[in-house]
Order: C-alpha cells, then structure tokens, then sequence
C-alpha cells in the first residue's frame, strides 16, 4: 500500500522528488550500460521487473485484519542492484498510480523512495552480507527479500509520521508517537507478507539457478562454485 | 531434483491460508487496505483538518474494474515471467540434447540472448 494522491502536504512531496529523481536517473543511466553491454541480461531484466508486477498486484489478507501487497524489489535489487530498482520500482509505481488511483503522482517521489530505492538496498545489503557470511544461499534471498518488502513500508510510515507528526509541529516526541500509529497500520500488517515474499523469492531464485545460472555468475551475484554445490545437493 | 524449497514454501503458503480462513471466521475483520486505514489515522492525528492536496486523475469507475486492472497487471507479469523461464528451459534441454554441454556455453548464450 502506497502513500495515496494528495496525501503528503508540501513541502514533503517534493522533497521525496528531490530525493528520489536522481537515483532514478542515474539507474536509468546504469540499465542503458549494462544492456548495452550485456543483452543477454534483457530477458532477466523483463523478469525481475514482471515479479514486481505480479507481487505489487497481489492485495494479500494480512493476520491483523487488513490488506496490503508485497512489493517484489527484492529479486531485482540481488541481481541488478538497488539503481535499477528503483527504476523498474517506478515503472510499476506509475502504471498504478495512473490507471489504479492507488499510490499517486504528487506522492510518486515518495512512494519510489520506499519501494524502490530504501527496500531494494536493505535487499541488497543483507544479501552481500549473508553471501559474505556463507549461509545457504536460498536461506538468504529469503531474509534479503523479505527484509527489503518490510523496509518498504516501514519508509512508508516515517514518511507520513514526519509529514503528519501528533501536535502539528515536528518534534521527536510528536514524530515518534505519530510513527507509533502509521506502523501499526503498515509495518504489522506487512509482517506474514514479508514471509510470503521471501519464501516466493526464493522460489524464483531456484528456477533462475536452474536454467540460467551463467548470467548470476556474470552479473557477480553469486560464484561459479555455488552454483555448482547448489545444482549438486540440489536443495 | 530434489523439492524440498517448494515444499517449505508450500507449507509456509499453506500456514498463511490456514490463517486467513481462521482469522476471517472467528472475527469480523473487514479486510481494508492498509492505505485506508492510514488516511483515518492521519484524521485522527490532525483532527481530520487535512485536505487532501491532489485528486487522483482517474480512478476505476467501480471495484469490479479495479479488479480488472489489477488481474491484467498480474497476468502481464506473471506471462513474461513463464514466456522466459519456458524459453530457458527448453533451450537448456535442446542444449544438453545436442551435447553441447562441455562447451562454453556462455559464448553461445551471448550471441543467441
């Protein structure tokens, strides 16, 4: 669930654009480089970008009574980076924001900098760091993906708390009891969903080491030799 | 190949669906967006003194449309995912018929895409 047209007062929105249009630029920049150079990546590029279609259009029940949507960045930010994330991030973004009245384009800034820019690189970090630790790989594409779809919406209620803090005026108190409330709505709900994320994002990652492993060895996301252990215990 | 993956998400889904059929007999939750309910809390926090500062251009005239859209946008996804993966495999399978498995397959992969 996105931050809703017209629901962040100024000068917030466009302070989320500011933020927000560079990276997008420069992973715009980074996608013509590296399909220019490798077009062989274009159809796992297609895919990653298609996984966050089908996540993002999914309004799943959450345990607390409420519906909200995983987010689906994970994947593309382990194989392509948080840059190209985000844009990816914004394609979907403004295919829903136009034809769906769901997120907004006054709130898109913002809604990209939680979805596309904080969730792909909280995905992105913990995956380096649970690569570098030598834990299962799967193992750690689940905690990279989920992490990062929880993250989403955790930006999400900073968000709103900063633009909506308790008692009109920004304070820490007011933020913090603000914060309090949107992550009840947000980060709670989003809990069972990150699970399903992580688990359905693992998934993906079986399949991709199955059929086209040569291009995560290329991309650096992960060695030859794992791949190898992985193909041979064949989890 | 062994299924274990599947099976541990299988279970995980399965725990989740258990869940939801638990959770939506047993209280009368309504199952709102999660963005609705942060509009009351931001009424709540200002004392419903925010208006909204844009109006979405279009919205879906009725829920059944949003649904519509919202299944195309699952369906365009989820076609190019299987248009893909189908491609892969099958082209995987060809290669490893015609024995062009010892070769470098990253050579052949480049010039095919």
């Amino acid at each position: 669930m996105h931050i809703m047209e017209g629901f962040l007062p100024a000068p917030w929105w466009q302070a989320w654009f500011a933020v927000s249009i560079p990276v997008i630029l420069y992973g715009i920049y980074k996608m013509n480089k590296l399909v220019s150079e490798k077009r062989e990546i274009l159809p796992l590029l297609a895919v990653a970008g298609a996984f966050i279609f089908v996540l993002s259009s999914l309004k799943l029940p959450s345990v607390v009574g409420s519906c909200s949507h995983p987010t689906g960045t994970g994947v593309a930010a382990i194989i392509f980076g948080p840059a190209i994330s985000a844009v990816l991030g914004t394609i979907v973004l403004l295919y829903q924001a136009l034809f769906l009245a769901h997120g907004g384009i006054t709130t898109l800034g913002a809604n990209v900098f939680s979805m596309g820019i904080v969730g792909p690189i909280v995905a992105y970090l913990i995956y380096k760091a649970g690569m570098k630790a030598k834990l299962n790989f799967y193992a750690v594409v689940f905690l990279a993906t989920a992490f990062g779809d929880w993250a989403t919406y955790v930006v999400t209620s900073v968000q709103l708390a900063l633009a909506f803090p308790a008692g009109d005026v920004l304070t820490f108190a007011g933020f913090m009891s603000s914060f309090g409330k949107f992550a009840t709505v947000f980060a709670v709900t989003q809990v069972p969903l990150a699970i399903m994320e992580g688990a359905l994002s693992a998934l993906l990652f079986k399949y991709v080491v199955n059929v086209k492993s040569d291009i995560l060895v290329e991309m650096k996301v992960i060695e030859d030799a794992a791949v190898k252990k992985l193909r041979g215990t064949s989890v | 190949m062994s299924r274990k993956l599947e099976i541990i998400v299988l279970a995980i889904f399965l725990a989740f669906g258990a869940q939801f059929v638990y959770m939506s007999s047993t209280t009368d939750a309504e199952y709102g967006g999660a963005d609705g309910e942060a509009e009351n809390v931001i009424n709540e926090i200002t004392g419903g003194a925010y208006e909204p500062n844009a109006e979405p251009f279009w919205e879906p005239p009725s829920g059944e449309i949003e649904s519509l859209l919202f299944g195309l946008q699952a369906a365009i996804g989820a076609g190019i995912i299987g248009y893909f993966f189908g491609y892969y495999n099958a082209k995987k399978s060809h290669e490893n018929e015609l024995g062009y498995k010892g070769k470098n397959k990253s050579e052949s992969d480049r010039q095919s895409l």
